[in-house]
This record gives C-alpha cells, structure tokens and sequence, in this order.
C-alpha cells in the first residue's frame, strides 16, 4: 500500500506534486526521499551524480513552507540537470573524461533560477559527451558513464544525446529536466521516451553556464511530463540575463496560467509541412500526424499541406555549422587552466597532443576533425559559406509559412526509438534522423515534441509543433490542446 | 643596378584605454599579483560567454576618426584559432572580414616632408595573457588576457627605418591626443609588427618578412635597419630569401628566425557566433568626432601661422598633448606666445623629468604660465627669476598659489630703479679691477663676467638690460 502510494506521488505531474506541495498534502523531503530511493534502485543509469546535499535543502524548504514563507509555487519540488548545464561547487563532466574532476566555480542562469524558485536539485543526469550524438556503433571506451537505457523498453536507444532527461522524466525521478537542445535531441529524446521536450526560442533562455557544444544552435531545453509542467517551467527560467549576449528583453508572460484558458483551436491555422511527411518518415508516425491533424480540423482548426523547400538542405547545413561551431568551442580543452590533464608529457605540443587524444571519444574527435576541415580555407568557401545561406534560406521558408499558419505540426522524429544494437552504416544515415528537427534549430524557432500514441511495437511516437519567433505562449497552449486530443490530458 | 628599394607595413597593436576588459568586467590595471584580474569569462571556462565592452568599440571608432578611417557601420567579430598556453579559449575574438574603421591615412614628416601612409584597416581584438618562464616551469598570468586591442594596419608605404620611426611617434601621438591609449611601451600597450621586403622600383614586391612584436620606437627602427640589410645582403649575395617569421633581440641588435612560413597560416577563421554583430550608428560617429580634440599637425600648423612660432617649438610643444594644452591655454590670454613656449620647452620639460612626473600631474594651469610670461615680458621679473617661480609653482607648499604671490612672497620683482642699479654696479667694478681694465683694454666680452656679478649682488632681480647699459656708461667714461 505504501509502495503504491510512494509510487502515485513519483508519476504525478509537476503541477500536482506543486499543488499537494501548497496543500501541504506532502513534504519536499518526502518526495525527494521517494525520488532518491527510485534512482538508487533504478537501473536505466539517467543519473551520473546525486545531489549529496538534497535532502537538506528539501528539509529546507519544508521549513519554508512551514513558515508561510515558500519562495515559489513549486519549492521543495526535486528536478534534475542535464550535466553539462555549471552548477556552482557540483562536478559536472559532459560525460567526458576531459572534465571528469571539473567543479565550476559558477552556475549556470537557469540553475540559479530553479534555486531561486526552491526547487530542489536531485543530481546530474546523463548524456552523449559533449552532446554529440547519435553515436555510431560501440561507444567510445573514453566516455565516462554507463549508457542510458530508454525506460520504455531497455532495448530500444532512449534518444541521442539528451537522454538523461527523458529517461529520467520517464522512469518519474525528476519532475522536470533540464538539458540542451541543439540539432534536435531534447525533442527526439522525449519523442522516444514519451515525455514532452521543448525548445525555446532563441533567446528566450539565458545559456550562460550551459557548456559550449554548437553556439549558434545551443539551446536550453525542458523535459517535462506534459505541456502545463513544461510552461510553467519556462515562466521560471525564461528571461532577460546581462550574461548572454543572445538573450532577448522581450516580457516573460506567464505560460502556465495562459494555458489553463481554453485553447482556441478554431481560430487556429496549422500547416503541415509535406518535406516532413515523406517516405523517409515512418507510416505508422505519418498516420498519428494525419490523426492528430484529423482531430484538430474536427475541433475546428484550419490543417493544411506547407512547404518547408530547403529542408533536405537543412540537414546538411545543420551538420556543417554544427561541426564548425562544435570544433572551435572544443580548443579551449588543452590541459592548461581546467579538466583533464596527461599524466607526463615533454612540452606545451606534447601536452597538447596527449591530453586531447587520451580524454576525447572517437564521436567527439571524428566531429572535431569534420569541423576543422570546414574551418580550413578551403572547407570555409567550399562549405560553411554555403551552409550559411541555406541557414538564410531555412529562415526565409519559415518566414513564408508564419504568414500563413500560427503553427507547424510535424513527427518529431522520422522513426520511433531503434534498438540499441543498431550499428549505423555511416554518419550520414545517423544525420537523417535529424530531419525534422534541425530546421527549427537553425532557425532558433521554438519547437516542442508531445507523445502521441504508440506505433506497434508499443513504442511512443513523438509530434512536434512549431512556432515563430517567441512564440513559447501559444506554442504551448496549442501543445495543451494537441495533448487532450491525443488522449494524454 | 639600382639600389633595392625597402616597402615596409606595420601592424600597430595599442592597448585601448578601457577600464575594463573586452568581454568581462574584469579590471585592465596594469600589473597585479598574477591571475587576479580574472573570472571565468576570461579565462575561457566552459558555459561562459563573452559579452562586448561597447567602450572598446567606441575607443575603436576614435582612433579611425583620428586616423582619416571610414567606419563601418555594421562590422562582425570572428574567431582566429591557434593553441597556444595564454590563449584560453585556443582562440582569439578578432575581426577578419569586416573591421570596425577601414581606409585611413596618417601623414608623418620627416626633414621638413610630409608624406602620407595609408591606413588599411583599424580593428578590435582581444589580448592574450603572459607566460613567466621559470626554472623548469612556465606559468601562465592571465591579468592581461582579453583586455581589450586595437590593431591599426598600414598599407606598405613606408620606405626606410626613419620612416617607421616617425610613423610610430606620430601614431602614438594621436593615439594619445584622443586618449585611446596611453601608449605605454614599457608597459606593452604599444607595440608593433613590421612587414619588410625589397625590391627594384617598377618591379613586383620582393620575398616579405615579418618582425614581431617590437616595443619600443628605436627598437622598432633598428629592427627595420637590420632588417632591410639582411635581405639586401642575402640578395646580393645571389642568395634566396624566405617567407619567415623574425624575432628582434634588441640587446644583441639582431633579429633571428622564429618559424618559415612555407604555407599561408591557417588560423580556421569564422565569424564568432556567441557576439552579436556590432552596429554603429551615423549618430554616434558624430558624437564621437566632436569629441575629438585637434589633432598634432593642426596645432603645429596653428602654432605656425597664429603665434608664429618655429617648426622646432611648434614641434616640442605638441610632444605631449598635456602640454600643448597647457600652452592653450596661456596663449589664448593674450600672454606672449614665445615666452610661454620657452618656459615650457626650458623649464617646465625640465623640472617634469627631474621630479620623475608625467605632464598631466603638472602641479598648475595654463592661467598660472600666462601670468609668469606676462611678469616676463613686462619686465617685472626677470627671466632668471621666472626660472625661480618655476621652480617653486612645483613645490607642493606652493599648491594654489599664482607666479604673481610667488614673486611677492619670494621678494623677486626686478629692480628697475636706475640709481640702485648703478650703486650696484659701481661696486662691481671697484671689485673687480682687472675685468674692468680688459674691457677698457678692448676686451669688450669682458663685460659679462660684470653683468653676472651684478646679477648676484642683485639676486637675480636687476634688470639684465639696465645692467648691461650702465655698466657700459661707467666703464667707459
């Protein structure tokens, strides 16, 4: 009886578990204790760190709460990190042995916001090192953690590089997360766990304190249990902040109460881009689209066919600019100032030499090399100069379809989880599960993945919607509408 | 054969007088105990990000303004990669394709001829740190890391070391003028790269090297001179010349090869995508153009035709726009340009280097030199005891006090009054004799000796010019 208890309080969403919070129904320490013993005895690894000091800053809170006195909503509620997001005085790895023994000395904006809001910090969880991901075939002896296994079904891959927190959201020990999203992973990962990821805008979140992978396309993202969870999320780490250059002063609004309202689906104009809905694409993932688009029209939303022209482009410019970006970040990594160092070396060249060799994986070598080359002379007018322009062009496509429709639907991801024992043939055939994707990140549109439904072999099938330009308020709420007639709400 | 013919450029790097650095709030001071002007922003930690100290972009602007440039209305920062151990990011913030100021020109002068030099490009950038080799070690001080540069690249006009050296001057100057930098060199924060190479006038450029980092303005012009001698020698010896990177060693006066470059250097340039694009308004170039204060050349121009000065003191007074402002501001009072000038170049430049003090920490104002110049030339002191006042308006005691109260505090008014001075005089011959028979004896000279002991006897407050006609009325009944 208790185990099932302890177990409702676990699955409940971040919403419920902060109104019982306020009832005072339950106690931080309680729920985080529950957390605590299911990561113990989980075995999916999410986690690659607890928080040693969580369940004193849950007895806080419970005193705050107490006292009258809580600093937000949901303090006292336990949430997790994607660990290459700085917590000040906490290691944090990137799951690569480069920053094995790295403590920043800083936090990162949206961990000083979660703080602020009394949530409680459960520990750091897994991902691909560095973010880079898929990975192919074997993983690299260097990475440093176990690999993450889907909650869904430990045969099937969790998702590429934020897995951590779709599995963690996933398996109910986290009631959110918080990762990075740069070509896609955070939606695909959700996609495949069945959990909702969101990509905001570009900036609406700070990134300051989210270590470098691709600078143009890096992106914090939330791993939540529905649309409401992941709102009421960003109301909280959404804003203006001195520290990145890229962050927008536009107002926060707040998501979680404009989407309590009724949603407005009648008025609504969704437009279904056919380049994600080729053979490419799984049937049974194109039929949910249909079915859900099906549902939307029934509820008096105008659904028709767009175009998105240059997405075949998309992937491959995606690719260029993110190795580019990803190469250049990865130089500051030199056994100097911080992380790992060689054990002996003759001089700086030396240090240098062994130093990258010994602490990177293959995938981040392979991707660091791919990006130099772009970088070269030769590389930069022969292909990042082209990738640009088709980042130009990506733009302009959405540009053309936002005069017409409020909001894309699209699969999140062409396939639904595959096994883990796949061995992909060669990078490109990897890259091609970024198709629906990357063009929101290129474009730094806001783009949000829901589970809707399961394909025949009882995996989630992920659907995504797509916003312009700071459009997080109605992305969501049309997120919330999607979500009730999917059946999740 | 025609003599080989030098075609140099330089790559000026000036430390930007802003307190703080390029992308973080860290402080710019000079010196420090090692690492402690730093944050994880400078020194390149995972998940920060550079945020743009607009008054590096502002400074920027002011010295292209100074230096004849267009500015760019939209300009870009890109990241220049290379490993090295005060590098921290393995890349410096820097800009390739679009600097902020372009297409400038500075005119130098060299034995009375103005030549101009064109100016390709003046662009931001970040410093690096300092490495401190020790015994077995090397450390690295990152104080200075990512404080804030300019670069200001010539075209190749310049033609002989002399020229490089008046080239730097006249850049440090304005650089200083306009308060970009303070130009330390002893500091680094003026400091230079020179591209050399020869060729026979009419035909293409010849093989170039590049010298680095020179930081003083006489080593950089020894370093041209070895330079242009080397690859004379070489190419008249039949020899062939390498593309190469040199060092000057200007203890032993000699320069020695740091690398050949046998391919152009590939530093996998690209535009830096965590800073957003710089954007400078036509408004704000204005602002900072009236900002400007008058350029060297046009004061000495000025100095020239309004207060008909010589080029020489035009020159001297403009060393230091301190200084030249001080002039001013005598000047313009109406005080007798000439001797303000004097005092400046004799006593004042003089009493700056003893005491050890920078021109800005003179102790009084352009009003205070008006009021001793007219003292001067209205014969109420004397130019000796204008020496004196000098002197003593250095003195902290005397902080606040004008020449005018000196004078009277220190009892120095000119005695003027003939019967006083005659006095004096007679005595002086009674003492002296020997003098006074030599002049009578022809030896007209003799009378100075005279003139300076009456100066004594009076101190320093006789009228020279009475001095020396009485004295010529006494002898010479």
């Amino acid at each position: 009886m208790q185990a099932a208890q302890e177990q409702g309080l676990a699955t409940l969403s971040l919403v419920q578990i902060g109104k019982l919070l306020q009832n005072r129904e339950t106690t931080s320490s309680e729920i985080a204790e529950i957390l605590l013993d299911r990561i113990g005895a989980s075995g999916n690894n999410a986690y690659v760190l607890t928080n040693e000091q969580a369940l004193k800053a849950a007895a806080i809170s419970d005193n705050r709460r107490i006292a009258g006195s809580p600093l937000s909503g949901i303090d006292g509620v336990p949430a997790a990190l994607m660990d290459n997001i700085c917590v000040e005085g906490m290691r944090t790895t990137c799951a690569s042995r480069m920053l094995e023994g790295f403590v920043p000395p800083y936090s990162a904006a949206v961990a000083e916001s979660l703080e602020q809001a009394g949530v409680i910090l459960l520990g750091k969880l897994n991902m691909e090192e560095f973010a880079v991901g898929p990975t192919l075939g074997e993983r690299a002896e260097n990475t440093l953690f176990a690999t993450t296994k889907n909650p869904v079904d430990a045969a099937y891959t969790p998702g590429s590089s934020s897995a951590g927190p779709a599995a963690a959201v996933a398996e109910d020990t986290a009631y959110f997360a918080l990762g990075s999203d740069v070509g896609g992973s955070a939606r695909q990962s959700a996609a495949f766990c069945g959990v909702v990821g969101l990509r905001p805008g570009f900036g609406r979140v700070s990134r300051y304190g989210l270590v470098q992978c691709a600078s143009s396309l890096d992106q914090i993202s939330i791993t939540g249990k529905d649309a409401a969870d992941c709102a009421l999320v960003l109301s909280l780490i959404a804003g203006y902040d001195a520290r990145d250059p890229a962050a927008c002063k536009d107002r926060t609004p707040d998501y979680l109460r404009n989407l309590m309202g009724a949603v407005r689906l009648k008025e609504l104009r969704i437009g279904v881009p056919k380049e994600y809905m080729g053979q490419e694409v799984g049937e049974e993932i194109r039929q949910s689209v249909k079915s859900l688009s099906a549902a939307m029209q029934e509820a008096g939303a105008v659904v028709e066919e767009c175009s998105l022209p240059h997405t075949d482009y998309a992937v491959s410019a995606y690719q260029v600019i993110a190795a580019a970006e990803f190469s250049s970040n990865m130089n500051r990594y030199d056994g100097v100032k911080f992380g790992y160092r060689t054990a002996s070396y003759e001089n700086y060249d030396d240090m240098l030499r062994k130093t990258r060799t010994e602490a990177f994986g293959e995938d981040v070598k392979r991707k660091m090399l791919f990006g130099a080359y772009i970088l070269s002379q030769e590389g930069f007018n022969a292909w990042f100069k082209p990738a640009q322009r088709v980042r130009t062009l990506v733009r302009d496509d959405f540009q053309r379809v936002f005069g017409k429709y409020d909001i894309l639907l699209a699969p999140t991801s062409p396939v639904t989880a595959w096994p883990v024992s796949k061995q992909f043939s060669d990078p490109a055939e990897a890259c091609a599960m970024d198709l629906c994707t990357v063009s929101a990140s290129l474009a730094g549109l806001p783009a949000i993945s829901i589970p809707c439904g399961n394909d025949s072999a009882g995996l989630p099938i992920g659907l995504q919607l797509i916003g312009p330009a700071l459009s997080e308020d109605l992305l969501l709420q049309v997120a919330r509408g999607a979500e009730e007639l999917c059946g999740l709400v | 054969m025609s003599t080989y013919q030098p075609v140099i450029g330089l790559e000026v790097h000036a430390e930007l007088a802003a307190e703080s650095k390029i992308y973080c709030g860290c402080s710019t001071a000079f010196g420090g105990e090692e690492n402690t002007h730093i944050c994880p922003g400078c020194l390149g930690m995972p998940g920060t990000l550079p945020l743009l100290n607009r008054k590096v972009v502002e400074l920027c602007v002011k010295a292209g303004l100074a230096l004849n440039c267009k500015i760019n209305p939209y300009s870009r920062q890109d990241r220049k990669h290379y490993f090295y151990p005060d590098l921290p990011k393995g890349f410096q913030i820097s800009q390739l394709e679009l600097p902020v100021c372009y297409d400038g020109y500075l005119d130098i002068e060299l034995a009375g001829q103005r030549k101009r030099i064109r100016i390709n490009r003046i662009h931001i950038e970040e410093d690096a740190g300092k490495l401190i080799h020790g015994a077995g070690e090397t450390r690295v001080d990152l104080n200075r890391g990512a404080a804030g540069l300019i670069e200001i690249v010539s075209e190749p006009d310049l033609s002989g070391p002399d020229e490089v050296y008046a080239y730097m001057e006249t850049l440090r100057q304005v650089l200083l003028y306009t308060g970009v930098s303070n130009c330390k060199m002893e500091e680094g924060a003026l400091r230079c790269d020179i591209n050399i190479s020869l060729h026979h006038e009419g035909e293409p450029f010849g093989v170039r090297t590049e010298m680095k980092n020179l930081n003083s303005l006489s080593a950089a012009r020894a370093a041209a001179a070895y330079e242009i001698k080397r690859q004379t020698r070489i190419l008249e010896e039949g020899g062939e010349l390498f593309q190469a990177t040199l060092r000057w060693d200007d203890d032993k006066g000699e320069n020695y090869v740091m690398r050949v470059k046998e391919h152009a250097e590939e530093y996998y340039y690209f535009p830096e995508p965590d800073v957003m694009p710089i954007v400078i308004s036509q408004e704000e170039v204005e602002t900072i153009r009236a900002s400007l204060p008058e350029m060297p050349e046009a004061r000495r121009r000025r100095y020239r035709e309004q207060y008909n000065l010589s080029d020489y003191d035009a020159g001297i007074l403009t060393v230091s726009k301190a200084l030249s402002d001080l002039f001013d501001r005598a000047a313009e009072t109406g005080a007798p340009p000439k001797i303000c000038a004097n005092f400046i170049m004799g006593d004042i430049i003089r009493l700056l280097n003893e005491k050890g003090l920078e021109a800005e920490q003179l102790p009084f104002g352009g009003a205070d030199l008006a009021e001793l110049a007219t003292l001067v030339s209205t014969g109420a002191i004397s130019s000796s005891a204008g020496s004196k006042v000098t002197e003593l308006l250095f003195q902290p005691v005397n902080a606040g006090k004008s020449p005018g109260e000196i004078v009277k505090e220190q009892n120095l008014e000119q005695v003027s009054d003939d019967t006083a001075i005659r006095d004096m005089c007679r005595d002086v011959i009674e003492q002296n004799p020997k003098i006074a028979a030599d002049y009578r004896g022809g030896k007209k000279q003799a009378i100075s000796a005279l003139v300076g002991q009456v100066m004594k006897a009076s101190q320093g407050k006789a009228n020279p010019g009475m001095v020396n006609q009485i004295l010529q009325e006494l002898l010479e009944v």
